[in-house]
């Protein structure tokens, strides 16, 4: 076992063999993350996460890190460049911010998955909570399930996909993000309307589908988008907000 | 002639003309007053404390000879490189966008030769701030405009922006008139739309949260940066404790003098509280946590002379902040912009209306004719001398007081004019040992 600080790599695979493994069980979260964000690429697998919170983030080069469990909060915070796969279900805020890169979640996500990130994929194979893609500025986003309330909140731009139905109040406010989904959408937010979804969009539709790993026909889905009613103040619209 | 006496007219004092003058903008308008700036309506304040002073029982400094410190090191408790400022008064956080590109770079050229920090706003870092700033706070909004792990790291501190003292539980403004094609882009918005920040955080909600937020800021600095959390002047006790609880290095207070870019007049006027009564429950809920000096305190709202400096410190603060002041400095309002500002139905030292875009003086402005009105270098060079006046002020008090430190001015250095001020400031009516609310009375 080779220590680094309190990082413990298993030996075996610190040789240039990959992956090589990091185990929470061992390892301080601090350890972890210079760890991975000192490195320029390689493959890494994170044993015994315990739903503890900021595992790998900051990240800032092409990894390939697995997560072997559940983790907390803010799970792949700002990550850029990496991929990240989590075996277990994830807490909220899992991907916020993400400037570049990927993120995969084989289980459930909680509040906030992809907040206000600017780039990169995120993709939620289970469910996701309320405000799924909040203030979303760019990411694209594909949830396999349902998605929670007050999702699309704000969005600014970017892609958000949801195979299954979506809660209250979809794109509140919402600026220039696309927003398909395939099921039941229970209402929407304010300036939020079904919009006609064109070539392009289907277009757009069948490659996050397929980047996702979702067998699903792009034609199922709706589109929703921003009526942009609310971009400039006008007193007739107060009651919209 | 009817020569019987009569009375003169009489204005209304609860129906001014102030008053009825918005009730017929609005009746005409249909909307709400946005403006910029902070509180106008007179509260109590610093004018209304005093310095004693030293006499037999207090040894004065000699003025210019004996030694006054005002360096201040902040974010001493978790971070790894704390800053090291050399004056006790930085400039609070304003966005390009509100502001033109020349004014934040004069207001990054003015704090690094002074030697202290300055604050990025609502929109994130630009290039010419990060270049020209020695010093420089990111914030961390709700918005989260143009931000990124790579700025983060190049930042000196990070700035958690949970509240400000103009609009407590308000968020940003930005109207269409400002969002030209770079600050569009930086925001990823539509050119020309109002732009309107959240006032919540999109991904924590409450003290718990907001630790673990900071957790992950932490790791993604590596533990580098100081982290400061901004409040606005709504409960600073309670505000104060949780800040401290969620993992802050240095909180920062802001009370209801203190400007924003934008937002409802009746938000600034009518919501949050007066510097003065905000430091007094925030330094008691540092000394009860046992952090009073541990976690810095910085107060901001209404700063303008040394002598707001001194006084700030002396109840408790680490530092000041300042943002309308430096703008004057920079040259907003000035009386020199008269006739333009007689052609926008306003006059000098009265002009708020920073959300338009069309700020004679150049700084409020995103209009690319307008912002060349304002030489970044020379109006850097008098913010510098204006930061340097309000440091000779405040050390000046400080030697009269007999501190060898700006730190060591103390509550018992002062009294009140007012028995409000006195109440909030928690320091005797001038000529009294009566501090209302103290002692049972």
């Amino acid at each position: 076992m080779t220590t680094m600080a309190n990082t413990q790599i298993r030996e075996d695979l610190d040789i240039g063999v990959q992956p090589r493994t990091i185990d929470m069980a061992w390892t301080e979260l601090r350890d972890l993350n210079s760890t991975l964000q000192a490195q320029a690429g390689g493959e890494w697998v994170i044993e015994n996460p315990r739903g503890a919170h900021a595992l790998a983030v900051g990240l800032q080069a092409p990894l390939e890190v697995t997560i072997k469990g559940s983790t907390g909060y803010y799970c792949a915070g700002m990550n850029k460049e990496a991929h990240v796969h989590v075996t277990g279900s994830v807490g909220p805020g899992v991907a916020e911010n993400m400037i570049s890169g990927s993120v995969v979640v084989e289980g459930d996500a909680s509040q906030y998955a992809g907040a206000t990130g600017h780039g990169g994929l995120l993709v939620i194979k289970g469910n996701a909570s309320s405000r799924c893609g909040i203030s979303m500025k760019g990411i694209d986003i594909v949830v396999h399930g349902n998605i929670g309330h007050m999702s699309a909140f704000m969005a600014q731009s970017g892609n958000l996909v949801v195979l299954g139905d979506a809660g209250d109040a979809l794109g509140d406010s919402l600026y220039e993000a696309r927003l398909f989904v395939r099921g039941k959408v229970k209402s929407l937010g304010a300036d939020c309307i079904e919009k006609e979804m064109r070539p392009e969009h289907l277009e757009i539709l069948a490659d996050l589908l397929q980047r996702a790993g979702a067998d699903a026909d792009p034609s199922e889905f709706r589109r929703y988008g921003s009526a942009r009613k609310l971009y400039n103040f006008h007193v007739d619209h107060a009651g919209d907000y | 002639m009817d020569q019987t006496p009569r009375t003169l007219p009489r204005q209304s004092w609860t129906f001014s003309n102030e008053i009825n003058s918005e009730i017929r903008r609005a009746a005409a308008t249909g909307i709400y007053d946005i403006r910029g700036g902070g509180a106008k309506r007179r509260v109590p304040h610093f004018d209304d404390l005093l310095f004693l002073g030293a006499s037999i029982s207090r040894y004065p400094l000699e003025g210019y000879r004996e030694k006054c410190d005002t360096s201040v090191v902040l974010g001493t408790r978790f971070a790894k490189k704390p800053i090291e400022l050399k004056i006790p008064i930085t400039i609070a956080g304003m966005s390009f966008g509100a502001l033109s590109a020349h004014a934040k770079e004069a207001l990054g050229r003015g704090a690094t030769m002074a030697g202290t920090s300055t604050t990025t706003g609502d929109g994130g870092m630009t290039n010419e701030e990060r270049g020209h700033s020695e010093k420089l706070v990111y914030q961390y909004l709700p918005s989260r405009y143009g931000m990124n792990p790579d700025d983060l790291r190049r930042a000196d501190a990070i700035e958690v922006v949970v509240g400000q003292g103009a609009k407590p539980g308000g968020g940003g403004m930005l109207l269409g008139q400002k969002i030209t094609e770079r600050v569009a882009r930086m925001r990823n918005l539509p050119m020309g739309i109002d732009q309107r920040s959240a006032c919540r955080h999109p991904d924590w909600t409450g003290p718990d949260d907001l630790e673990i937020k900071i957790l992950e800021l932490r790791e993604i600095t590596g533990w580098e940066k100081p982290i400061y959390i901004k409040i606005g002047g709504a409960r600073p006790y309670y505000d104060t404790a949780l800040a401290v609880k969620a993992g802050a290095d240095v909180v920062v207070l802001d009370g209801m003098q203190g400007g924003t870019a934008a937002t409802q007049d009746v938000f600034i006027e009518h919501v949050g509280q007066p510097t003065l009564a905000c430091i007094r429950p925030a330094v008691k809920a540092l000394q009860d946590l046992g952090m009073h000096r541990k976690v810095q305190l910085i107060v901001s709202g209404g700063i303008r002379t040394g002598a707001d400096v001194a006084k700030a410190l002396a109840l408790g603060a680490d530092a000041v902040a300042i943002g309308t002041a430096a703008l004057v400095a920079l040259g907003d309002n000035d009386p020199r912009w008269e006739e333009e500002y007689q052609k926008l139905g306003t006059t000098a030292g009265a002009y708020d209306d920073w959300h338009e875009g069309r700020d004679p003086a150049g700084i409020t402005t995103q209009d690319a004719e307008l912002m060349t009105r304002l030489n970044p270098v020379e109006a850097g060079r008098r913010l510098r001398n204006y930061l340097a006046v309000m440091t000779l002020e405040c050390q000046t008090i400080a030697r009269a007081c007999g501190k060898s430190h700006v730190h060591n001015l103390e509550p018992e250095d002062l009294c009140a004019l007012t028995v409000e001020a006195a109440a909030m400031a928690g320091v005797p009516l001038a000529g009294t040992s009566w501090v209302p609310g103290q002692a049972g009375y």
